[in-house]
């Protein structure tokens, strides 16, 4: 079963790096033209071509753009020579790291704030955490991300942009990262919460729940023993899609922050028709969310045995 | 104190300009006693130097003859020298060549500066400078200056002096060779590295992010004594106006451009930073295809350029941090701007005497904006069409993406909004954008006149009869010409309290003719 589902993963893998050498192709000129620009002669278009390989059938060059790829080789960038895998690198590391930093404030947050209101469903304490979740989430990325600049940048607590370089230590990198990270905890915390809180509530109804009561169980252990190991593959899966978010889809977090991620990246090279980075980073962001996914598949098939012995 | 001010000039004292200056700032300290000390020029070494720029692209290239924007323009003038600089007061000034002359301007002649070392260590020789130059010329050159230079047929070394050949004289050479394409690089076998950052210039590389940021540190052995104050400089690429204002609020940087004129007011009041707005030649201009109907009648043309209120839209869309231009492509920063041309004011009666001069009782164009072409192009559009209404002028705004505006809609579309950046040669901004059959010419406008005066007063030695050349020229482009130029637009920077500046910031190029790294201090 597990490995039918990471099968299903790759050849989904292949299908969108398919799409993508195909949606590139389509696109009105070559890489010959591109990169000569002005300058682009016959001659010289001829001759780029084939010391690019673009002679070859479209079959064969995506094959040759597929294993560079997967051997961590994605060419050089049609702007200024630069290979597209240093490029990337530190900035594929940068986004990592706030993706990892932000999902770390925020699944503990959002499981915590998911349980208790479950537990105490429809108190204060309730109505407080979703309509502070919610309001959160109702706002834009961007505004979020000022008000955070004026209350703890302008204030002196905080740094309002990102300076860091590959010799910031640790600790100086989680201190100047964290107004963006907690901008992207406010924006995801809510999703997360509410599916905790709606999966928990939907077993509170279920019989061997209300068995465990009439046992005299308390709410806590009922809760975190009984309810919460069947609802985790919803929230697994929950976790999962807005961690691929996290990776994918910071642009504007990024430029208020200045802060060096790929979105700014693929940005910058979607409006400067740099084809090859645009291709090499819309190939990882396919497989952060592929793979997310499919780790969160795995993972709720793995806390759900009766999944595994489907008939 | 008062030492540092007098010593100021001692160690400046290479020009009489410089000891004036500094004359000119003792006065100035002891008649306004209270703010005297802020306006002392005492140049202290040492700090960091961090500038926030809403420029800057990951795509980037080292390579000089792809150079395009502010980023990398003030990042190169931190590392390399050029022949000769332009001096914030317009006047050249000379640097890698400490002289040149021509007998017919034809040859020119520069006399290298000799015992000036790269960072890399090994001294400049005449071969470096030929390198340089020859890197934008030649079949396989992909340099943006190809066209500009093509007038030249030959660069060689002779002795410790670099010759130069022009096709016809031109009497603006070395005004040309101050463009920040042609910095002196290092060169081997004859061609420099494009993708080597080593130079002779203030500052050397430290390291290197394109779209990011650059960090350099003092060089020690710059052969300037007056100049390269800071010991380190760090220039960030801020796209976002508000982070980058954030940035000079909380202190993350000391210099940001293109300050947004809604948000001086906000600034001002906060009292951590001053505003230098700039006067200069960059201006913003909705450039009509005179080959099209209805522009190709001159009465038409002039009919739009009575339409619009351009006193407005300097206090609205600039903020006042500019000025009104004349339809005229040559600012008042340049050597020969005609200051004396009749203006056009708001005049809708006349607008409308001039359609029906073309025969027309009304006329409807569509006009294409988008804030790619300038800050507030859109609004600059919307006012125009506002305006020429009461001239029974009725211009459709179109609005249109930025992405692919360049592209798309510039030197396609009939009538566009545009900006340039200016020039500091007169000769340099008609023969880009006005001469017949320019490639920018995005007017695709011809005048026979205008182009015999164009290769007259280029090589023209009588300063009198060329100041006159360029005046007709002026006034040609204003009233035949196919541009409506509404305005120039000051180059508007905000710099931390903390850092010092020159009484005189250079308006040739935005940030101090792009020299504020070597001519700024902290204070």
């Amino acid at each position: 079963m597990i490995l039918t589902r990471i099968a299903l993963g790759v050849g989904l893998l292949f299908v969108v790096s398919l799409v993508i050498f195909w949606a590139t192709e389509l696109l009105p000129g070559d890489l010959a033209t591109q990169l000569l620009g002005q300058s682009a002669t016959p001659e010289t278009v001829a001759a780029l071509r084939a010391q690019l390989g673009l002679n070859d059938p479209a079959p064969v060059r995506y094959w040759a753009w597929l294993t560079g790829a997967l051997t961590g080789d994605f060419g050089v960038s049609l702007a200024n020579n630069r290979p597209i895998a240093d490029l990337i690198g530190a900035r594929l590391g940068n986004t990592v790291f706030l993706a990892l930093y932000a999902a770390a404030l925020s699944v503990p947050i959002a499981l915590t704030l998911g349980i208790l209101s479950a537990l105490w469903r429809n108190s204060i304490f309730d109505r407080m955490a979703n309509a502070g979740a919610l309001g959160a989430i109702s706002l834009p990325e961007f505004f979020i991300a000022y008000i955070l600049v004026l209350w703890l940048a302008q204030t002196g607590f905080f740094p309002s942009m990102v300076r860091i370089n590959p010799t910031t230590t640790f600790g100086d990198r989680l201190y100047m990262t964290f107004l963006p990270a907690l901008t992207l905890t406010l924006v995801v915390t809510a999703h997360m919460m509410r599916m905790t809180r709606a999966a928990i509530i939907n077993l509170m109804a279920s019989p061997y729940i209300e068995m465990a009561r009439l046992k005299g169980l308390s709410p806590l252990r009922i809760v975190l023993r009984h309810a919460l190991p069947n609802a985790l593959a919803p929230i697994i899966n929950v976790v999962a899609l807005n961690l691929a978010y996290l990776i994918t889809g910071v642009v504007v977090v990024e430029v208020v922050f200045v802060y060096p991620g790929l979105g700014q990246l693929m940005v910058d090279a979607v409006s400067n028709r740099d084809i090859a980075v645009v291709q090499a980073i819309a190939l990882i962001f396919a497989a952060a969310y592929i793979g997310l996914n499919l780790i969160a598949d795995v993972l709720s098939t793995i806390t759900n045995p009766r999944l595994m012995h489907r008939r | 104190m008062t030492s540092r001010i007098l010593s100021a000039p001692a160690r400046g004292g290479v020009s009489r300009r410089g000891i004036l200056q500094g004359a000119a700032a003792l006065g100035a300290a002891g008649l306004i006693l209270p703010y005297g000390a802020k306006a002392a020029r005492a140049q202290t070494r040492g700090g960091t130097f961090r500038i926030g720029l809403g420029h800057g692209s990951t795509t980037d290239s080292l390579d000089p003859g792809l150079w395009d924007n502010l980023y990398v323009q003030v990042f190169a003038a931190s590392r390399h020298n050029q022949l000769i600089e332009v001096g914030a007061d317009g006047q050249l000034v000379p640097e890698m060549a400490t002289s040149w002359e021509s007998a017919d301007g034809v040859t020119w002649v520069f006399a290298i500066r000799q015992g000036v070392s790269f960072h890399s260590g090994r001294d400049v020789t005449v071969d470096d400078v030929v390198a340089s130059i020859n890197h934008h010329r030649g079949d396989d050159a992909t340099s943006a200056i190809k066209t500009l230079l093509s007038a030249i047929t030959d660069v060689r070394a002779d002795g410790q002096n670099v010759v130069i050949t022009l096709e016809a004289a031109n009497a603006d050479l070395p005004y040309l060779m101050t463009d920040y394409h042609i910095p002196i690089m290092p060169a081997v076998d004859g061609r420099i590295d494009p993708a080597s950052t080593d130079g002779v210039g203030p500052y050397i590389v430290e390291s290197y992010e394109p779209g990011v940021q650059a960090s350099l540190t003092r060089n020690s052995n710059y052969w300037k004594e007056n100049r390269a104050w800071f010991d380190r400089v760090e220039i960030l690429s801020i796209l976002d106006p508000a982070a980058r204002l954030n940035a000079l609020i909380t202190g993350e940087v000391h210099l940001i451009d293109q300050v947004d004129p809604a948000t001086i007011g906000m600034l001002e009041g906060r009292n951590v930073a001053r505003i230098l707005s700039i006067p200069a030649n960059a201006h913003y201009v909705f450039p009509m295809d005179a080959r099209a109907a209805p522009f190709n009648d001159n009465n038409v043309r002039l009919a739009l350029k009575y339409a619009l209120d351009r006193q407005a839209m300097v206090d609205t869309i600039l903020g006042g941090h500019g000025a009104v231009s004349n339809d005229n492509p040559i600012g008042p920063a340049n050597r020969y701007f005609f200051a004396e041309m009749e203006p056009k004011g708001y005049d809708p009666d006349r607008a409308r005497y001039h359609l029906q001069q073309a025969g027309l009782e009304s006329l409807d164009v569509t006009l294409k904006a988008a804030d790619a072409a300038f800050s507030g192009a859109v609004d600059a559009a919307s006012m125009f069409s506002e305006n020429a209404r009461a001239a029974g002028i009725n211009i459709t705004v179109d609005r249109v993406p930025n992405d692919g505006y360049w592209d798309n809609v510039w030197m396609k579309e009939p009538f566009v909004a545009s900006y340039w950046g200016g020039r500091a040669v007169e000769d340099h901004m008609f023969t880009t954008a006005y001469a017949s059959g320019a490639d920018w010419n995005d007017s695709f406008w011809s005048n026979e006149r205008f182009d015999e005066l164009l290769v007259a007063a280029r090589s023209e030695v009588d300063e009198s009869l060329r100041r006159e050349m360029y005046h007709e020229m002026q006034q040609i482009v204003s009233y035949e010409g196919s541009v409506v130029i509404p305005m120039y637009n000051n180059f508007v920077m905000a710099v931390a309290n903390g850092v010092g500046t020159p009484e005189q910031i250079g308006s040739n190029w935005n940030l101090d003719g792009f020299r504020c790294v070597e001519r700024w201090w902290m204070a």
